[in-house]
């Protein structure tokens, strides 16, 4: 059993997306999901101790020997993701049913949970697969269903911003297949262990060079990095509350993985950033990216749209720590995967209580609101100090270690543009704090109640999460660096 | 009760948090809720006495509590210089709930629980700076308390006080971010550790441009110090209750500023090192200027609480300035000063709020003839007053004497000069206040004044227990100074 782990972990929701047809009530439908996810985390954590105490565990899929067949491996980055996927999707569909119940149609809720459960599957299929193709292929199963995810918001706009996505995303994929198809013409493999053997011999073909790039501008457009990002904004915005949720927590981080998993491990370090000027990219984009998304921020209404930019913010910050390519770095990169899935995941499914309750999410809408829905409004409050980087939060734990990685590197320009960064985070969240404590309600709005049990119990396990893990690092800072150290190939 | 130092010291932080608890709970009766802070203020009193009486035979007190990452521990200790503090805040924070009560209740204030609550919760964070063991403690407790002060700034709720608090909160945490922290990072990155130690932790070698550029950061990002030019926050801060002027802005939140220089001054960078650096010459002068243009805008404010305002500002200069000096009378004065200071200037909001609640009245050019109305109010404003111009028989003497002879050491004689002069100016914009309440006829539009009498007795007994200390300061200065030299005794 403990063997067959790797693949478990993404057979689970794939094998219980098509039964929640059979389950007719939703009700049902939406307990399933909830289990089937957990069994994913409980896994998760399983490969996650077996990876920390024996190291890589690569699983042949239908028993084919690896470089011919596919390979499952799953080392300490995949691990990390795959805890952070299945536990933000978990944690989250506790509070699916409320939330569907207010903004999805009753017949369509089981196609919400098999879409949701098909997502699910594509992640952890992208982050356990050690073959390129296989990559491909699980991309298109969690991108196809993200769309019909979008596409279910109830507001018509949803439609328009699936499609967007729809097409920055096909793009993405195709540009992907493409990279994926070049590596495979020069080296006859998709085996990822087996192409970063094989790579560094036809390294200096200007085949390769295509073929990198092209991979790592699809998944750019994926992880929305500026100026790639405007897909993203609309598709966060109109999407349902629990799909924002789940996405803003772990779409993009998979997005990075690939990244990390493609320059990192594929193509090799020397190759991405001695060969490439690919540091100088990332970094002026990931600045770029920080200011611009930030800066858009406090200029939106929408509240949604608000932490869907400073979403795209959150990814300059871990382009820097890439940029960087030292393992101190990385490890800020990692580590903020980690917080920043906590810290949106708690602040978005707090929008979605306010949507329960308001019907919208205009910053109009939030007057009044620290005294209606305190609870809500308390842990939105938190969550964005979490953002801005307040000690005792997961915010300061990264924005230390990115800032560690810069001084080591002698950036001191950078290190001050980053802190400047998130003074801009303390003026659009402090927005949303003074509207909702200091403003009196609408004229003529009715007054609301405190957001269900339900939203609250995830609510706040995440905000709890968010000053536990910002205050004992011990799990999140030894497994990011861990990981880290391993891609740099410094330890097993 | 036989409890060990270490619990004691944990207590002085713990006991604030759990009268929040209290005054929650008790929030239906307002007697209770009182009684409940005063209580604690008593026991966190005695606490802190104790723990003086330990530190005075000699005994060592540490607190480990966590470790968030490597080498950032939470961590307390105590030590001569957080004692000064940690003694006059707990002492001030008695008195101030004793005058919070008669000010709030004649006041008819809002949402007293918060306040309370909130109240406590700065005490508690000014309790871990106090006995921080090492910087990363230090800065936590230091956003706490910015964090826990904003509800008390903007407790009126109107637009003018959300704009004050914007200020605040704005100045305050960008400060903190974008220098302090950037500053403590390389500080960690340079020296391994970020503990206070006796001479510093920088070793010898240090590169001198670094340092002094560090320095630079750390006067700049200490923002609660109010140098110029990040000062703005203080006048903007004044739209809060006068309880909360007083305490906070005289003495907690701003003697948190200094008193966080200082200790950097002496325990981080050591004032070996910091006479060496070539930017402390610039920052002398930068103190200087403060305290200078801060006196002559003082002179022009007609608001009471305003011209207290840009006096604190002025006189923060003089205790940064005496830190820098980096001689040991100029640190001994400047230990001082914060003692002295802080009586001085809390008696003078406490008069600024009695005048406020007993006669309505907040402009300077409406208080004449106030004296014949409010006698012991105006004598006490006087006493203050001459404590902050340092002229005897109040407290003020000797901390000015001490940086005076600190400027004579340093052979800083245009800083001597500046001390000088801004006492004059002291004079100039205190004095003619209680000269014309006692000496001038009540202009006519001010007719109603035969109506007014003495603010209710909690807040004369405050008032007279805050002036009795400024004189006994003078008589009695010996504890003071005691400790005040023991900050650099070791080195001798």
């Amino acid at each position: 059993m403990i063997s067959h782990l790797p693949v478990l972990q993404v057979i689970v929701p794939l094998m219980a997306a098509p039964l929640c047809l059979l389950l007719k009530r939703p009700q049902l439908v939406w307990l399933f999901s909830l289990f089937a996810s957990a069994i994913a985390f409980i896994i998760s954590i399983l490969l996650l101790q077996h990876v920390m105490t024996s190291g890589v565990i690569s699983y042949e899929l239908g028993g084919w020997k690896a470089p011919w067949g596919i390979e499952y491996r799953i080392d300490k980055l995949n691990a990390f993701l795959l805890l952070i996927i299945t536990a933000i999707s978990t944690v989250v569909l506790i509070a699916a049913q409320t939330s569907l119940e207010k903004e999805i149609p009753k017949e369509k809720h089981t196609l919400f949970y098999i879409l949701y459960l098909l997502s699910l599957t594509g992640m952890l299929g992208i982050v356990s697969t050690g073959d390129a193709f296989n990559v491909f292929v699980f991309l298109e199963i969690s991108s196809l269903s993200a769309y019909a995810l979008i596409a279910l918001g109830n507001d018509r706009r949803a439609l328009w911003a699936s499609y967007q996505y729809l097409i920055m995303g096909t793009i993405g994929a195709t540009f992907i297949l493409i990279g994926i198809g070049l590596m495979y013409q020069m080296t006859g493999t998709l085996n990822m262990e087996d192409l970063s053997q094989r790579l560094p011999q036809v390294a200096q073909t200007r085949t390769v060079f295509t073929a990198f790039v092209f991979v790592i501008v699809g998944v750019c457009l994926k992880l929305a990095l500026f100026p790639l990002h405007l897909w993203l904004p609309n598709a966060y915005a109109y999407a349902p509350s629990i799909v924002t949720v789940f996405f803003a927590a772990t779409a993009t981080k998979v997005a990075i993985y690939l990244l990390i998993r493609f320059t990192f491990t594929v193509f090799g370090l020397s190759f991405s950033f001695a060969t490439l000027p690919l540091q100088g990219l990332f970094l002026t984009l990931g600045l770029a990216g920080i200011f611009v998304a930030s800066s858009a921020a406090i200029y939106q209404k929408n509240v949604k749209h608000v932490f869907a930019y400073s979403s795209i913010a959150q990814v300059g910050y871990i382009m820097v720590g890439i940029s960087t390519s030292t393992v101190t770095g990385l490890t800020a990169t990692l580590l903020h995967m980690f917080n920043h899935a906590l810290m949106k995941s708690a602040i978005f499914l707090a929008l979605g209580a306010v949507v329960y309750r308001m019907g919208t999410i205009q910053l109009s809408s939030f007057h009044g609101l620290g005294r209606q829905m305190p609870l809500t409004m308390a842990a939105i409050t938190i969550g964005g100090l979490s953002l801005i980087g307040m000690p005792l939060t997961v915010g300061f734990v990264s924005k230390w270690y990115l800032l560690i990685a810069l001084i080591e590197q002698g950036w001191w320009p950078v290190a001050v543009l980053i802190l400047l960064g998130s003074l801009l985070a303390v003026v659009y969240v402090w927005r949303i704090v003074e509207v909702a404590y200091f403003k009196e309600p609408l004229a003529g709005s009715v007054p609301v109640k405190e957001a269900p049990v339900m939203f609250l119990i995830p609510i706040w396990t995440l905000i709890i999460a968010n000053i536990y893990f910002g205050i004992d690092t011990r799990l999140s800072v030894q497994v990011a660096q861990l990981a880290a150290q391993s891609l740099f190939g410094m330890s097993p | 009760m036989i409890l060990s130092l270490e619990v004691m010291l944990q207590l002085t932080i713990t006991i604030p948090l759990l009268a929040i608890l209290g005054i929650i709970t008790a929030r239906k009766s307002p007697n209770i809720r009182e009684a409940i802070t005063i209580t604690a203020s008593i026991i966190l009193l005695y606490i802190v006495v104790k723990l003086y009486q330990s530190l005075l035979s000699g005994k060592t007190v540490d607190v480990f509590w966590w470790e968030i990452m490597p080498n950032l521990s939470i961590s307390f200790s105590i030590e001569p210089l957080g004692m000064i503090f940690a003694l006059i805040a707990s002492f001030l924070w008695l008195i101030t709930t004793l005058y919070a009560i008669g000010y709030m209740r004649s006041h008819q204030e809002e949402n007293q629980t918060r306040f309370y609550s909130c109240f406590a919760l700065a005490i508690s964070a000014v309790m871990g700076i106090a006995f921080a063991d090492n910087l990363f403690t230090l800065f936590v407790f230091y956003e706490v308390l910015t964090l826990s002060t904003y509800p008390l700034v903007t407790h009126a709720g109107t637009e003018k006080a959300k704009q004050g608090g914007r200020v605040y909160l704005g100045i305050l945490l960008s400060t903190s971010i974008a220098f302090f922290l950037l500053a403590i990072a390389s500080t960690w990155f340079i020296t391994g550790t970020l503990d206070f130690k006796q001479g510093g932790i920088f070793s010898t070698n240090v590169d001198k441009t670094i340092a002094g550029a560090l320095l630079v950061l750390f006067i700049f990002g200490i923002g609660k110090a109010a140098i110029m030019p990040f000062h703005r926050w203080l006048p903007a801060a004044m739209v809060a209750p006068t309880p909360v002027s007083a305490l906070l802005h005289a003495v907690a939140v701003v003697k948190a500023g200094v008193f966080t220089i200082l200790k950097i001054c002496v325990y981080i960078f050591g004032i070996d090192l910091l006479v060496v650096l070539p930017t402390t010459q610039f920052l002398l002068y930068l103190a200087g200027a403060s305290v200078l243009l801060a006196s002559l805008v003082a002179m022009r404010q007609d608001n009471l609480k305003a011209r207290l305002a840009y006096s604190t500002i002025s006189q923060l200069g003089y205790i940064t300035m005496g830190a820098l000096l980096a001689t040991s009378a100029g640190v001994i004065g400047s230990s001082m000063h914060i003692a002295t200071h802080a009586f001085g200037k809390i008696t003078l909001f406490f008069c600024a709020g009695a005048i406020l609640v007993a006669a309505h009245k907040s402009k300077i050019s409406e208080m004449r003839g106030l004296g014949h109305h409010m006698p012991v109010t105006m004598m006490a404003f006087f006493i203050a007053s001459l404590s902050i111009i340092g002229v005897p028989p109040t407290g003020g003497t000797w901390s000015k004497w001490f940086l005076l002879i600190g400027t004579m050491e340093a052979e800083q004689w245009a800083l001597m000069v500046v001390l000088m002069l801004s006492s004059l100016l002291n004079i100039a914009y205190l004095l003619p206040i209680p000269f014309h309440a006692f000496f001038s006829k009540a202009l006519p539009k001010d007719k109603d004044i035969t109506a007014i009498n003495e603010a209710p007795w909690p807040s004369l007994l405050a008032i007279s227990i805050t002036t009795l200390g400024c004189l006994i300061l003078f008589i009695y200065p010996q504890p003071l100074f005691d400790l005040a030299t023991a900050i650099i005794a070791s080195r001798n």
